[in-house]
């Protein structure tokens, strides 16, 4: 599965954020942690505010900080702000024939298994330790 | 905090009453052959003696054509004492019983729009297994 630029930034940027909420980073800070242009990091840490997951914060030491639920936000939740819904996107030439309507349908299963993937996994669930 | 021990045939009743309010679905004969000799049925009971919650599973060797493994039927908590471990705590005395059998996995098999219920086994560590479920309408 490809995940469009800003959908990785954004699962990058809220993870390591949501690590440690007490903590504030940059956008540069956390633009040279993942190797990613300052510029298209800041653009999503916008989209992440107004979704209220994270706040930018002022001042000398200024930056963004986590403030969303980490038990309660879910790997869907980042992914849908970046992501056309399914079923959203226009038409595309061909799927009004049967071989079109056929694979269509593969393609919704394909969606709603990853769509089911994202949906339960919780922020919480990503930054444990794994066993 | 929640005691876990082995269900009863007393437990049955409380067991019933929680899944047909959870599930809307009456099925007693289903909690009944629970007991069975083979299986694991587990519930978790407050201080006060009431029911908190239960998980019920078996040891299955070769099922669909993969080694022994732990699997889990079901698991239902009361409601009121959800989001306090007592979930994680009877999923974990089911996998101690099911490591006590010489297995190495645990599986099961959810609803994959019940998200609630994905969260919970995608909490406890476990990720997609290895054979995906196929299904097809008779009627």
């Amino acid at each position: 599965m490809k995940l469009q630029t800003g959908t990785r930034l954004g699962l990058y940027a809220v993870l390591e954020l949501a690590r440690a909420p007490e903590r504030t980073l940059s956008a540069a800070e956390l633009a040279e942690r993942f190797g990613v242009s300052t510029h298209h990091l800041a653009k999503v840490l916008r989209t992440l505010g107004t979704a209220g997951l994270v706040e930018a914060e002022r001042g000398a030491a200024g930056g963004y900080r986590f403030i969303g639920n980490r038990r309660r936000t879910t790997l869907m939740d980042i992914v849908a702000l970046f992501e056309p819904a399914p079923g959203s996107r226009p038409k595309e030439p061909g799927e009004d024939t049967d071989i079109g309507g056929a694979l269509q349908r593969v393609l919704l299963e394909i969606d709603e298994i990853a769509e089911a993937t994202l949906r339960s996994i919780s922020l919480e669930t990503m930054l444990k330790p794994r066993r | 905090m929640v005691s876990i021990r082995s269900a009863q045939a007393s437990d049955l009743a409380a067991v019933s009453a929680l899944d047909l309010r959870l599930t809307g679905s009456n099925k007693p004969d289903y909690w009944q052959a629970m007991l069975g000799p083979d299986r694991h049925f587990l519930v978790a009971e407050t201080e006060k003696g009431s029911l908190a919650g239960f998980i019920a599973g078996e040891v299955r060797a070769f099922e669909f054509g993969q080694p022994a493994a732990g699997w889990v039927f079901a698991i239902q908590i009361e409601p009121r004492l959800r989001l306090k471990g007592v979930g994680t705590t009877l999923f974990e005395a089911l996998v101690a019983r099911f490591k006590a059998e010489g297995v190495t996995r645990v599986r099961t098999l959810v609803d994959r729009k019940d998200h609630l219920i994905l969260s919970f086994f995608r909490a406890q560590g476990m990720v997609a297994g290895p054979s995906l479920q196929l299904d097809m309408d008779l009627s």
